[in-house]
């Protein structure tokens, strides 16, 4: 590991403008799950690391009628362990309890998992198919953007090298409205998504009709995916076997997986149309009000 | 002469007491390799090619020479020319120091990604890992061979001009450029074949994998001005790593004291060195202690993992089960160096059955890949998953029970194993019917995509030389000093040992585990042979001090020899009665009857000692990702005696944790180019506590002759049969075959897809 310096700003735009003077050089530490294992490795040598978790802006977690803030540092324990959140959000915590073990989750954020920008990332797909928004700043001024435009290819974001995400923010839930979020690891805990997928489905109030389903898969492109085609082909369906095969089958076809050590293109295409009809599934039992962990 | 023979009713042999070093494991404050310090230390780091088979041009480490704090600089040019000598080890075989020299830092070539080829002592890690970088190699690129059938093929690049052929236990012959090989057989197999109603032939692979011990190695060694070496450091043998480094870095033996700290793990993968020379030279151009510790993906790099596999079988059988006839072609990776596990492979694929007509032939296949190294009942599972999956289909084809069809073909005590001697008493049949009758085989298995495999294996353990040391204090306690480094719980078993001989409580009883200058030699702690084979030569220690103290009694009771005897630690006169004394009273006594009571002794005892396991699993399969959960498990081991009945259940447990591990995960995923590319715990899948439910133990104690209380060991041979019995599960669950190992998802997902036609049609 290389020196670096290590810098604490106390306020957003300190932290902008630390970020503007170091722009290129500096990286910003949230959870530092990852950027402390690729600064051991090498992978990454920033001269300067400023910590996030500091920062009001970021350290913020808010319900607020309906709507949710989750700033870009905060922990995915600290999400998860909400009961309003977990209840009115189910794929958050569907993704965030997977993520590591207690001490992991103690530490990884949210918007960290965002910015590091890993076509894996599991919490990324569910903030996708809520249809976040994501709250940048720099000494510039500030930006929105949605977020399934932050990840732009693997370890690489839209975010300006100056600019810093403060929160995602999340739009309250309609009524008969469910979601999930489902991976695939080889083992039961401890690893990196082969294949990962979440769907967020709004049912009419039959409760028999999809109005509008959103759809976004992982580990299978450059980018965490949002397949915008598979939630369209379900709109005005009913929801049965036959409507959810067909998104499932669109949001296979929208892969572009690879061959690594964690998996095949064979196996991840399979995997995503599996995982994207048992989201499908479990978020239409959770639109219809059944209580699923 | 006293009578101080064994009881058949135990007093400590058989509870389990808690061990003396748990609670300091537990709580943080046993001193593992890591946690020792000197002054002055300085810490080393390697520099490792990138690069899985090249040559070295030129090696430039001026810069790193430069750099405030490095103290000193070593690269292979500093590790003194050795010859290919081959050191005997006894029943361990031979070993080539030469290579056993380059693989620890490569002088004109590098053999592998991880291969070291220069180090840096500085005064702390940051600036050791600085300085590494600076150092320029030129390579000239060479192509890499990455498995046993590349290196087979005809055009294969040769990895050595010249080879020495493997030594690991038995010989083997040089046969191609890169790879030597062992035959061995028995009768008529084509005879065999002819007289088979039924003739099955398949091939099976498995790949490279890891120990995944969770200490790395970790080593402190000063060389000081008179040329006497110490170290420190965590190892299973610490004479075989004084007697390698002596011969790596030239000094006498006796110049060279290894101090053996708590290990992390070993499974057979630290009975090697691999850092110790590096640091030996750096503390002799520093003059100051130097300690290297590995970071994890230099373990998987650069350590001895076990071998990737290729087994093609052909197998006879009568309508009747008898089985006819067997061909083997089993081919072993030996990584960089000759002398892979194959001996052990080829020795225990087949040994336990009887099949008339057989032929093995066996291949040690050098390849781009870490020099392997023994892991747990080396080479057996990847022989096992090829034949127990083989004896499975047959018993399929046949339409019989697989218990049935094994006990048609059992081997049984005196039968002979292929390479000519007979199997040592054990019960055999037992086995097979207290898995017929138990619970877990009675028990329906309902639901879709589950289904239940069977495995069944014999491995041999290895008894040769121990020595122990024991001394009786004047407050009746005693110090129990063995040359066994403790892997596994064997320092409280020794001690059980010890005070079951001699008739006093085990918490009278201190063992510890002695540098090689303060005991005799020892062979290290592997092949299941510390509880058997050091116990057996504690006992008789222990008969030794009861015969000593024996002897003090008649000397205070002024009466003739011969007619003191010794039952529970209580002495008795039997010229008169009603005249006893206790042990803790006799040893008090000690100074007014000639002084301290004390005995060491280096004993050796007989090897190929066998013992059994069958393992019993259900399994459900999820078809549409291919992802096996384990539903039951249950594993039966005969252990000859259970001296601690809870560490040998974890002895059990721990081997099939790791079979399993391996069985559905496990795998080295190099890339094109050769490089290791999961070298970490997170994309090298061991199993968690989440991917195993509790497995449940059966012990079974058919007692062994060559040891005083019936101990065979019980280490290794569980972590053989796994791979095997999963596979039979998933053919019984979704009626697929998995030739190739680790049975991943996308293996099982996929040989689940390819069967679909075959059904629907």
């Amino acid at each position: 590991m290389k020196d670096f310096q290590y810098l604490a700003p106390r306020r957003l735009d300190e932290a902008a403008a630390l970020m503007a003077e170091h722009a290129g050089s500096a990286q910003l530490l949230a959870g530092g799950t990852d950027l402390l294992i690729f600064m051991r490795n090498g992978r990454k040598s920033p001269e300067v690391v400023i910590d996030a978790k500091k920062i009001p802006e970021l350290t913020r977690l808010q319900l607020d009628a309906g709507r949710l803030t989750i700033g870009a540092a905060v922990s995915c324990r600290t999400v998860w362990e909400h009961p309003e959140i977990i209840e009115k959000f189910p794929a958050l915590a569907d993704a965030a309890t997977l993520i590591g073990g207690i001490q992991i989750q103690g530490r990884a954020t949210f918007g960290g998992n965002l910015c590091n920008a890993a076509p894996s990332a599991d919490t990324v797909p569910p903030v996708i198919v809520y249809g976040a928004t994501a709250h940048i700043a720099s000494a510039r001024g500030e930006r929105q953007a949605p977020v399934e435009e932050i990840c732009t290819g693997p370890g690489l974001t839209s975010l300006a090298p100056d600019e810093i995400l403060v929160s995602l923010s999340i739009p309250a839930p309609q009524a008969n409205s469910g979601a999930a979020f489902l991976r695939f690891i080889p083992r039961n805990e401890m690893d990196i998504a082969v294949a990962n997928a979440a769907a967020r489905v709004d049912l009419d109030e039959t409760g028999e009709t999809i109005s509008a389903a959103r759809i976004a898969i992982g580990a299978v492109a450059p980018v965490p995916l949002y397949v915008e085609a598979a939630g369209a082909a379900l709109a005005g369906k009913p929801v049965n076997d036959g409507s959810i095969a067909s998104a499932a089958r669109i949001a296979r076809d929208a892969s572009t997986p690879i061959n690594d050590m964690r998996g095949t293109v064979e196996h991840r295409k399979q995997l995503v149309e599996v995982l994207t009809a048992r989201a499908l599934r479990r978020a239409c039992d959770r639109a219809r009000g059944e209580k699923i962990q | 002469m006293s009578d101080t023979s064994p009881k058949n009713g135990f007093n400590v042999v058989g509870t389990s007491p808690i061990r003396p070093d748990g609670l300091d494991k537990v709580t943080g404050r046993a001193q593992f390799a890591d946690d020792f310090h000197l002054p002055n230390m300085l810490h080393g780091k390697i520099l490792r090619s990138p690069h899985a088979h090249a040559r070295i041009l030129s090696i430039d480490t001026s810069a790193a020479e430069a750099l405030p704090g490095v103290r000193a600089v070593v690269t292979g040019a500093d590790f003194p020319a050795v010859r290919h000598e081959l050191l005997n080890q006894g029943t361990a075989g031979v070993l080539n120091i030469r290579e056993m020299s380059e693989n620890c830092m490569a002088k004109d070539k590098v053999l592998y990604d991880g291969h070291a080829l220069a180090a840096v002592a500085a005064d702390n890690p940051h600036d050791a890992e600085l300085a590494v970088n600076l150092i320029k190699v030129e390579y000239e690129l060479l192509p890499p061979v990455m498995n046993v059938r590349a290196a087979m093929a005809d055009d294969a690049p040769v990895i050595h001009e010249d080879f020495h052929p493997g030594g690991f236990i038995a010989p083997t012959e040089k046969y191609l450029p890169n790879a030597s090989r062992l035959q061995l057989g028995n009768g008529d197999p084509e005879q065999g074949f002819a007289e088979a109603d039924l003739v099955l032939e398949r091939e099976y692979t498995a790949e490279t994998i890891h120990q995944g011990y969770i200490e790395s190695h970790v080593t402190t060694v000063t060389w000081d001005s008179n040329d006497y070496v110490t170290v420190w450091t965590a190892t299973q043998g610490q004479f075989a790593l004084r007697d390698h480094l002596a011969d790596i870095i030239q000094v006498p033996i006796s110049n060279i004291n290894v101090v053996p700290l708590e290990i992390g793990g070993g499974f057979g993968g630290k009975e090697r060195l691999y850092i110790d020379p590096v640091a030996a030279f750096l503390s002799k151009k520093s003059q100051c202690p130097v300690k290297i510790a590995m970071r994890r993906d230099e373990v998987f790099r650069a350590t001895g993992p076990s071998s990737g596999t290729y087994i093609k079988l052909k197998f006879g059988v009568k309508q009747d089960g008898t089985l006819t006839a067997a061909h083997l072609h089993m081919a072993y990776e030996a990584g960089a160096y000759a002398g892979g596990p194959l001996f052990l492979g080829v020795m225990s694929a087949t040994s336990r059955y009887n099949i008339p007509n057989i032929h093995i032939d066996g291949f040690d296949v050098i390849v781009n890949k870490p020099t392997m190294r023994p892991y747990r009942a080396p080479g057996a599972p990847q022989a096992l998953f090829a034949v127990e999956q083989m004896i499975d289909e047959l018993a399929c084809e046949l339409g019989m029970d697989p218990i049935e069809f094994r006990m048609k073909n059992l081997m049984r005590s005196g039968d002979r194993l292929v390479p000519g001697f007979p199997l040592a008493p054990i019960d055999t049949e037992k086995m097979m019917e207290t898995v017929k009758a138990h619970p877990h085989y009675q028990a329906p298995l309902e639901g879709a995509n589950r289904g239940r495999g069977l495995a069944y294996s014999i491995w041999f353990n290895i008894g040769e030389i121990s020595s122990a040391r024991m001394q009786v204090n004047p407050d009746g306690s005693v110090t129990l000093a063995t040359a066994s480094p403790d892997l596994s719980g064997t320092r409280i078993s020794l001690a059980m040992q010890a005070a079951e001989t001699l008739g006093i409580d085990v918490e009278q009883v201190s063992p510890t585990v002695s540098d090689t200058q303060s005991i005799g030699f020892s062979l290290p702690s592997v092949g299941s042979r510390t509880t058997y084979s050091t116990g057996a030569v504690v006992c008789e220690v222990a008969q030794e001090i009861l015969k000593q103290m024996c002897e003090r009694a008649v000397l205070l009771w002024e009466t003739d020899a011969g007619q003191v005897s010794v039952e529970n630690g209580v002495f008795s006169n039997k010229a008169e009665p009603g005249q006893t004394i206790t042990f803790n009273e006799l040893a008090a006594r000690m100074f007014e009857t000639g002084g301290p009571i004390s005995h060491h002794r280096t004993g050796h005892t007989q090897s190929f000692i066998p013992g059994t396991a069958a393992h019993l699993v259900d399994v459900e399969v999820d078809p549409e990702t291919g992802k096996v959960d384990i539903l039951r498990y249950t594993v039966f081991q005969d252990v000859g005696k259970a001296v601690h009945p809870d560490y040998v259940e974890g002895q059990m447990q721990g081997a099939a944790v790791q079979g399993i591990g391996m069985a559905l995960n496990e795998e080295y995923f190099y890339d094109d180019e050769g490089r290791l590319k999961n070298a970490s715990l997170l994309d090298y899948r061991l199993p968690t506590s989440l991917d195993v439910p509790m497995l449940e133990t059966v012990v079974l104690e058919s007692p062994n002759p060559a040891h005083p209380f019936g101990v065979r060991g019980c280490g290794e041979i569980s972590i053989a049969p796994p791979p095997a019995a999963i596979a039979n599960a998933i053919y019984d669950a979704v009626g697929v075959r998995l030739y190739s190992m680790p049975m991943a998802p996308r293996k099982v997902c996929a040989a689940v897809k390819a069967a679909e036609p075959a059904k629907a049609a």
